[in-house]
């Protein structure tokens, strides 16, 4: 009994030092993803000037399908809460429960992404390439990047997904679950943008 | 040791309950399907409904920012509001300054 009681009061010492440590670390990737943002709102900035550019190319009318992107929209969405679902199963402790959430939530995420490059792929093969007019640079520009970040969050959760399996839920890995879950979140924010100035002004 | 382990990561982000990604999840179910409608099927005009879809998604980025990212007011999460309070502002500037002298530049000199 008194062993069990230090040995808590143990643990509880070295998950306190790692708690300092780790919302060090979470609050510094919260500052990247602030930086993050700005980068995109860079991005916005040039779409939002040169989205009515077409140079007698096709307008965002009539190369948008918008239950297409209804559909991709909810992949992201539901993404978001399985993401959710894991990290309370973190909180928990409940290391299977966490993989087979981060699993549901890597599917739908790469869903997402093979949907839009079928989306472009589609786009390109119809002669609507980036080179057609500053209206598809800029749109293959912002739709792109967000793109990229999603394919960066996946490769990132498919590493943190073996880790977990091998050395289980330690404080470290919370840290990165933490940080991965503010990653994909703050992408789904940045797609609610996508498709209010992308999708729905340019068929609106 | 559950309760341990919910404290691991506090400051920076907490986490929220089952309910709370559950009513985040709905609300923001419902803030993307209106704005699709409303542009899938027009019914009102095209101001109206740009007015709408904008609010839509200011309201739906809040609600990602409280139960998804679980933002709030604490001190523990102080630093992390006056950071994204500051990213606003810039993107605000990046953004509205771009078009505002663009626009200024396509009026003076490409219009006349």
């Amino acid at each position: 009994m008194s062993s069990e009681v230090l040995h808590n009061h143990v643990a509880h010492a070295e998950e306190h030092g790692h708690h300092d440590a780790g919302s060090m670390t979470v609050f510094g990737f919260w500052i990247y993803l602030m930086t993050d943002c700005i980068l995109f709102a860079t991005i916005f900035a040039t779409y939002a000037v040169l989205s009515g550019s077409f140079a007698g190319g096709p307008t965002g009318q009539e190369i948008f399908e918008l239950p297409y992107v209804l559909v991709e929209t909810f992949l992201l969405l539901f993404s978001s809460i399985t993401y959710g679902f894991a990290m309370i199963a973190a909180h928990k402790g409940e290391k299977s429960k966490v993989l087979s959430w981060l699993g549901l939530t890597f599917l739908l995420g790469l869903g997402f992404i093979v949907m839009e490059i079928n989306e472009f792929y589609h786009l390109i093969a119809a002669g609507h390439t980036p080179q057609r007019s500053a209206f598809l640079s800029a749109f293959f520009t912002l739709v792109g990047t967000h793109g990229l970040h999603v394919t960066s969050g996946l490769i990132w959760m498919a590493v943190l997904m073996l880790q977990v399996q091998k050395k289980g839920l330690t404080a470290t890995n919370q840290t990165r679950l933490m940080c991965l879950s503010l990653f994909w979140h703050f992408l789904d924010i940045v797609w609610i943008c996508v498709f209010t100035v992308v999708y729905l002004m340019g068929v609106l | 040791m559950a309760n341990e382990h919910g404290h691991v990561v506090h400051a920076g982000s907490s986490h929220g309950s089952t309910k709370s990604y559950i009513i985040g999840f709905i609300l923001s179910v419902i803030l993307t399907v209106i704005p699709f409608g409303l542009v899938m099927y027009p019914t009102l005009s095209e101001s109206a409904t740009l007015i709408v879809i904008w609010v839509m998604a200011i309201v739906q980025i809040f609600v990602h920012l409280g139960f998804f990212l679980h933002m709030n007011t604490s001190s523990e999460q102080r630093w992390n509001v006056v950071a994204f309070a500051f990213t606003i502002l810039i993107t605000v500037i990046v953004v509205a300054g771009s078009l505002w002298i663009i626009h200024g530049m396509h009026s003076n000199m490409l219009a006349h």
